[in-house]
């Protein structure tokens, strides 16, 4: 009965990361405990990805530096879209 | 009529005004430049045809990102479709007789540095944007809509046509990459 509680690491680390976001259910909260026990390497990960958890709420906003639109490509969206919208009228109008 | 603030929408301005901030939204997600346009320029013709539906209650920007998730969502729904396990990812966990533990070389080491580091923040910004980016593109999508966006995970599940077990697999391999990436990137240096 004992074999329920025993986890591997990969099915722990997945327990851990689905916490993050609290939605880990009882059990697997209580597998998650039994395993870092007894398992340094998830004891790390589970405190490291507390603070990862902290860098992605104050980090992620995603400026992709480097990739931007140039002048012709917004050019060419403008001209699409003007084609568009006088498409999207109709004529006598 | 009661006098609210209404938005309005002005298709002319859109590329000046818009194209910029949803061009860095799109290219976050997905991997490649000129998909991320194309996204871009699709958002755009939905909204020119979607344009009677609008209430005026959200600001035109808002209004304009909501249709571009919804370009992302459909976009991954194509790619996830397309089959070939192609995407190699890194494997952190062992294979076989001792399934599932770590692999020895990809275990989580100490962040000694860990006080200090933290305070840098402007690097570690970038270090984590960068180490989003290199994410394989069907994770960081999912990744960036569950812990960005927020979504629940019942609708990521709807929209995306996946299983919760399969969302949670790709969510816990994006985050032990993320972790190794951040490791090596923030931690090592």
């Amino acid at each position: 009965m004992f074999k329920k509680f025993i986890i591997s690491c990969d099915e722990a680390t997945t327990i851990c990361d689905k916490n993050q976001y609290r939605e880990a259910t009882i059990f697997e909260k209580i597998k998650l405990s039994l395993h870092i026990f007894v398992c340094g390497y998830c004891k790390k990960y589970t405190e490291q990805n507390a603070a990862m958890s902290r860098f992605f709420n104050d980090y992620i906003e995603s400026p992709c530096k480097g990739n931007k639109l140039d002048l012709v490509e917004k050019e060419e969206l403008e001209h699409n879209l003007i084609e568009e919208l006088k498409k999207s009228k109709k004529p006598g109008e | 009529m009661t006098e609210q603030l209404k938005h309005e929408l002005n298709p002319d301005k859109w590329v000046k005004l818009h194209a910029d901030f949803l061009f860095q939204y799109a290219v976050t997600r997905v991997s490649n430049h000129d998909m991320a346009k194309d996204l871009v320029q699709e958002t755009f013709f939905s909204g020119l045809k979607g344009i009677d539906g609008f209430r005026g209650q959200a600001a035109e920007r808002t209004w304009l990102v909501s249709i571009l998730k919804r370009k992302i969502i459909d976009y991954y729904r194509k790619i996830n479709s397309t089959k070939g396990k192609s995407e190699i990812s890194m494997s952190f966990f062992e294979e076989g007789e001792n399934q599932g533990a770590w692999i020895e070389a990809q275990a989580p080491k100490s962040w000694d540095n860990f006080a200090d580091k933290e305070i840098e923040n402007r690097e570690l910004r970038d270090v984590l944007n960068e180490c989003i980016h290199k994410l394989p593109e069907k994770y960081r999508i999912v990744f960036l809509l569950k812990t960005e966006s927020q979504y629940e995970s019942e609708d990521i599940c709807n929209e995306l046509g996946i299983s919760p077990s399969n969302l949670w697999v790709i969510i816990h391999r994006a985050r032990v990459q993320l972790r190794k990436c951040i490791e090596t990137n923030w931690f090592k240096r």
